[in-house]
């Protein structure tokens, strides 16, 4: 899985070894849920950044339940990201929050891109070769 | 008998509410051949969890949850069910962990969880139950157990194989009872009891603790004055332990509402007129009351009680509480008209009163009830304050420990060992303030015991004492098993609207165990590789720590010394100062 190396840590490996004949498209599972489940807390993050006055503290929550979420699939760039972002909270950075955000957008969405691609191919390229392929 | 046998079926609860990490765990939990249930939601956990206490032997929860801390499921858990609890987040910071150990998790995990750690968590469950084991067996009257007994086939022979199995995982106390496990080993299997604190139960036991007086009470003569046929000192000591961290969780609450509405009173149905808060926070010199700046107020409070007026909300009347140890004692009869004179054994509880973040305020018992207008049977669980220095309960259920400041000397004989299970007969319907939402809230709540079978409980009121859970989804019914409603016991087809599918499983131990058992664990326990033993007090900056007096007297215990006292694990409320333990 070259073209993933950066965006996903050994945790997407894990979920690739959890995969099995009872759950043959686990880890395709997983990372739909975690993007429907992961979208929904970015609008939350979105809302909490523009409220006025800021709470620190409850963005700060929210980004951290983001990151926790991202940790289940590998999401790493995602989860450095929302550590900036968690700095910035910490110093109580408006600006900091609202940039390091939209570079979490981005990140997040990146990564779905890549991961639809890469389950796309996976389709094409059938179960056996599947095994190869995920050996990175 | 194979001791090495591992645990298949070990039946496990995952409460997460990520709802990617409850599949992936789900997941992994099957794959050590445990048997899951997972939830979205504290709150449905503790539903399911006090619907069926027997049918899960550890539960595994996410700290940071939307509907309740996952510490405060953590410590509900502790004092009702007795259950090991496992706490995971992806922060592992030593503060966090630490809490964690304090609040009574047997281990916390950080996400991301790997299998292999999960495929360990079997040892908790099985050193809880040795040490129930060991207890009994060190316990005069362990022949009076007259309690109804949980039996776990062939437990003791195999628990205690895993004793010289898991060298590294070895209480400290342990050692001393090498010789016990021999004994027991040859001896006939004693078969741990499980204690029910019901409501009366309870009651006695806060009117023993009050006429014995703060000053003197100890396991042993609350027993004594129970009279409780197969009672033990362990189960009073334990119980105590946990009373003391969920008043102090309650008293942070509190506080940290009377805080934030600038000292507005509480205004609760029908009782706002005796209400009379005022704060109090003993600014301790070890501790930095971070930004807080009522650091001084005085919480005076006077109890009230409880109406059914309050179904709906946690109403919290604070407790009178003396500022003199020694004024408690004549308090302490006024506490007990108080609590006998609710309709319901009624109790007052400390909700949303500010805290200082310390934690280390004034001691005030706090007693919870909910009155249900319909009748239904109270939720009742005593609470108590955090030891504090100057304080003590006033319905004390426990004895006022040693002052963590010079001027009180420690006084040993007054530790105690109680170990409560509190019985929670508790109705989930308009339970204001844990269980906002209990109907919809069960619509996270999912049960894959089998790829065939996948039981969805979109909506279920849960009504405990009685036997039927009804959902308000067509799809979902439970019917009773034992009496008892069980969503565990159900397995449910997606088209079938009742049934038991699969055979009720037998109960099993988890037992009496009585003591949260943190200090004990701690020395042995190498929390993601935070390892206390090698840990000198000093190390520890606790004026950054919320709940310091927990940190402290959970490391405390490792140099307290009480002949009086069986386990080396009791609990001690002995709140550092500047790192030193007394005078």
């Amino acid at each position: 899985m070259v073209f993933m190396q950066g965006f996903l840590d050994e945790q997407f490996n894990q979920l690739e070894e959890l995969q099995d004949e009872s759950s043959p498209n686990f880890v395709e599972e997983v990372v739909d849920l975690f993007f429907k489940d992961s979208s929904r807390l970015l609008t939350n993050i979105e809302q909490a950044i523009d409220k006025y006055p800021q709470d620190f503290y409850r963005l700060d929550s929210l980004v951290h339940q983001f990151k926790g979420s991202g940790s289940s699939i590998g999401a790493l760039r995602v989860k450095n990201e929302c550590s900036v972002f968690k700095a910035h909270c910490n110093d109580r950075s408006l600006e900091g929050c609202r940039r390091s955000f939209q570079k979490i957008k981005r990140e997040h969405a990146t990564l779905k891109q890549k991961l639809e691609s890469y389950f796309q191919l996976l389709r094409q390229v059938g179960p056996r070769e599947y095994a190869v392929c995920s050996r990175k | 008998m194979d001791a090495t046998a591992f645990p298949y079926g070990l039946r496990v609860l995952v409460v997460d509410d990520d709802p990617t990490w409850l599949k992936i765990l789900e997941k992994m939990l099957r794959k050590c051949s445990y048997e899951v249930t997972t939830c979205g939601l504290a709150t449905v956990a503790l539903d399911i969890l006090r619907e069926k206490k027997s049918k899960f032997d550890i539960v595994i929860s996410d700290v940071n949850m939307p509907d309740m801390d996952g510490f405060k499921l953590l410590e509900h858990i502790g004092l009702e069910m007795d259950l090991p609890v496992i706490m995971m987040s992806i922060d592992g910071e030593t503060s966090r962990v630490m809490k964690g150990v304090q609040h009574g998790a047997c281990d916390y995990l950080l996400k991301p969880v790997r299998m292999k750690e999960l495929r360990n968590i079997w040892q908790h469950v099985y050193r809880k139950k040795m040490h129930e084991v060991k207890e009994i067996e060190g316990h005069d009257s362990c022949d009076d157990l007259q309690i109804l007994r949980n039996g776990f086939e062939g437990l003791d022979e195999k628990s205690l194989f895993m004793i010289s199995d898991s060298d590294t995982m070895r209480k400290r106390k342990d050692v001393d009872r090498d010789h016990v496990d021999q004994e027991s080993s040859d001896g006939t299997t004693v078969k741990k009891a499980r204690v029910v604190w019901s409501v009366d139960l309870h009651q006695k036991f806060v009117n023993a603790v009050n006429q014995i007086g703060f000053d003197k009470v100890g396991p042993k003569k609350i027993l004594d004055l129970m009279n409780i046929p197969g009672l033990t000192r362990e189960n009073v000591a334990s119980h105590l332990q946990k009373y003391r961290l969920y008043l102090s969780r309650l008293q942070k609450q509190n506080e940290e509402r009377i805080l934030g509405t600038a000292g507005q009173d509480f205004s609760h149905k029908g009782t706002s007129e005796n209400l009379n808060l005022r704060s109090s926070f003993q600014e301790q010199p070890s501790n930095i009351a971070n930004g807080y700046p009522h650091a001084s107020q005085n919480i005076q409070t006077q109890s009230n009680m409880l109406d059914s007026q309050l179904e709906d909300t946690k109403s919290t009347v604070p407790l009178s509480v003396p500022d003199k140890k020694r004024s408690l004692v004549s308090d302490a009869a006024d506490s007990q008209n108080v609590t006998s004179a609710s309709t319901l054994g009624g109790v007052l509880s400390f909700r949303g009163m500010p805290v200082n973040q310390e934690r280390k305020p004034s001691e005030t018992m706090i007693l919870e009830c909910h009155a249900w207008s319909g009748g239904m049977p109270s939720k009742q669980f005593m609470q108590y304050p955090k030891h504090n220095h100057e304080r003590c309960d006033l319905l004390g259920d426990y004895s006022c420990l040693p002052k963590p400041d010079l001027e009180h000397p420690v006084a040993p004989g007054n530790l105690y060992a109680p170990p409560p299970l509190i019985s929670m007969s508790c109705s989930m319907e308009g339970d204001g303030r844990d269980f906002p939402d209990v109907k919809p809230a069960l619509v996270d709540c999912t049960k894959s015991l089998s790829p065939a079978l996948t039981c969805t409980v979109d909506s279920v009121s849960v009504r405990l004492s009685d036997s039927v859970v009804t959902s308000t989804d067509g799809d979902l019914k439970f019917s009773s098993v034992d009496g008892l409603s069980s969503i565990k016991d159900c397995c449910f087809d997606q088209t079938n609207s009742q049934g038991t599918l699969r055979p009720s499983q037998e109960p099993s131990i988890i037992g009496c165990t009585e003591l949260a058992s943190l200090p004990e664990d701690l020395p042995g326990y190498p929390l993601q590789g935070v390892s206390f033993e090698s840990i000198p007090l000093s190390a520890f900056d606790f004026s950054h720590y919320n709940d310091t007096t927990m940190i402290q007297s959970g490391l405390q215990n490792n140099w307290y010394d009480d002949d009086d006292l069986e386990f080396s694990s009791e609990m001690t409320d002995y709140p550092l100062i500047d790192g030193r333990l007394f005078a």
